[in-house]
């Protein structure tokens, strides 16, 4: 597996990291390491397998559309200091 | 002595607490007279709740995780959050601010990433039982490295609601204490299913407890000959079972879907709504970016990495769906093997707890190796419980017995017989 500084830049731009220089270049070889490993089950014959994306069978769990009890709006504004009246308040959109 | 007054005695010398509560509310039922920590990724009412993560420095969730209410419920008192690795991201719970030391010598790993939970549950000298998370091994390990008992239930039997996610698929709560009817008592507190937990099982646990046959797994025995002795000699009878593909492909297979699900899960970490804020500067990528650069660790930031890359375009068939499929394949051999055995035994992990000074020395991939038996049980979502098996110049070793999903309470009773 190829690992280069462009993919890493790449990955993390997608994944809203800046990563400064060093830590690329720290990451850069463990990724490999890391990768060479990962990519050893492609030995694995998956021909005709399912994937699994719960290791027991889960039902749908949905509860009625109906309007419950939750959070005020004075609560669920508690933990920002980023509000305004009575809205949160974000970087600039566009 | 004040319970609150020995947990910040403990907490100087061994930093087991992100916070500790001002006062342990006693109540009346089932948990009366115990006191309860919980581990630092579970959300407690108005308690800081960080994951271990300096990005969420400050935040005081606004409602209690479902089996919090349940413990309240049962008069258990809550004295506080318990240290972690960063949402879980570790086997010996360095990769965070602050970092538990190992109850038998303070030189070495608690293990992790429920490090501050094990070493508490050795040292309080009050009546304790710790809240404690599992996703690929983060309650065995600490366990066996603390030579305490650590029991990660069935996926799905406890409600993970109000649990700070680190891979949904395989994030487990369980329970640790030093007696194994604590962990009973806990545990038949806390299960049971939940509609606020789109993934709360709805299934009854078997009652049939007995164990007829113990199959050992083969390729755990690969370790340092006085571990394998150890473990060996806690079992009476037992037959030698392979499960080559978990052996081969379950860390592989366990750290793809892992990182993959953690790199999502981070997404929503961005410094508006809650946790560390910045001032407003940039548009919303420059903020996001900027934020999330500055309070992330390193062990958080590598797997955000390496989990964006498996699900992108052009990688995602190759390694995220892959192991998705190998995850069924692993899935089946462990089936296959409960249609014979009752339990399946293991050594917990390969090595006794290691010095830090070693720990500094290992690359991210040598740290991973590290959970090359937990891995399996947890990508199969299968019960399994640590129990102390003996010494190792002085440090405990672990020994790990796996059921059939909703056969926990098999688990349990192995425990009790050995008393």
């Amino acid at each position: 597996m190829k690992v280069d500084k462009e993919l890493i830049k790449r990955v993390a731009s997608n994944a809203r990291l800046n990563l400064t220089d060093q830590e690329i270049g720290e990451f850069m070889p463990q990724l490999k390491d890391i990768l060479d490993v990962f990519s050893k089950i492609a030995e694995v014959d998956t021909k005709n397998v399912k994937e699994r994306f719960h290791p027991v069978e889960i039902k749908n769990n949905v509860r009625e559309d109906k309007v419950e009890k939750s959070l005020t709006q004075e609560e669920a504004l508690r933990n920002t200091i980023h509000k305004k009246d009575g809205y949160f308040k974000g970087p600039k959109a566009i | 002595m004040n319970i609150i007054k020995e947990c910040e005695s403990i907490n100087k010398e061994y930093n087991y607490f992100n916070t500790i509560a001002k006062d342990a509310k006693e109540g009346n039922g089932k948990l009366k007279g115990y006191y309860i920590s919980v581990k630092d990724c579970i959300c407690v009412k108005d308690m800081e709740t960080t994951s271990g993560s300096e990005i969420l420095k400050g935040y005081k969730p606004l409602f209690n995780a479902t089996i919090i209410n349940k413990i309240e419920k049962e008069g258990g008192a809550i004295i506080g959050k318990t240290t972690q690795d960063e949402f879980g991201f570790g086997s010996f719970n360095v990769n965070t601010k602050i970092v538990p030391k190992n109850p038998f010598d303070k030189t070495r790993t608690c293990g992790g990433s429920s490090g501050g939970a094990a070493g508490l549950t050795q040292k309080a000298s009050f009546k304790h039982i710790a809240i404690a998370e599992s996703t690929g091994g983060s309650i065995a390990c600490p366990a066996s490295f603390c030579g305490v008992i650590g029991l990660t239930p069935t996926y799905g039997i406890v409600s993970r609601y109000g649990l700070i996610d680190y891979a949904n698929s395989l994030d487990k709560i369980g329970v640790m204490a030093k007696d194994v009817k604590d962990v009973e008592l806990m545990f038949n507190i806390i299960k049971g299913y939940d509609k606020k937990d789109s993934t709360s099982l709805n299934n009854e646990l078997n009652k049939d407890v007995k164990i007829k046959k113990i199959g050992v797994i083969k390729e755990c025995l690969n370790v340092d000959k006085e571990i394998k002795d150890i473990v060996l000699s806690n079992l009476d009878k037992y037959e030698i079972v392979s499960l080559p593909l978990a052996e081969k492909y379950g860390l592989s297979c366990y750290y793809i879907l892992a990182m993959a699900e953690a790199s999502t899960n981070l997404a929503k970490y961005c410094g508006m709504r809650y946790g560390a804020h910045e001032e407003l500067n940039g548009d919303f990528n420059e903020y996001f970016s900027n934020v999330r650069s500055r309070y992330f660790g390193k062990e958080a930031k590598r797997r955000i990495i390496l989990g964006t890359f498996t699900r992108m375009a052009g990688y995602r068939d190759a390694y995220y769906l892959k192991a998705a499929k190998v995850r069924s394949l692993i899935i089946n051999e462990y089936k296959n093997a409960f249609k014979k055995y009752d339990l399946l035994v293991s050594p917990t992990m390969p090595i006794v707890a290691p010095k830090f000074s070693e720990i500094d020395k290992l690359t991210p991939l040598e740290n991973y190796m590290m959970d090359i038996m937990t891995v399996g049980p947890n990508l199969a979502g299968l019960p399994h419980i640590s129990y102390n098996a003996g010494f190792k110049n002085k440090m405990p070793v672990g020994i790990m017995y796996i059921a059939d999903h909703l056969n926990d309470n098999k688990l349990i009773q192995i425990g009790k017989k050995k008393e």
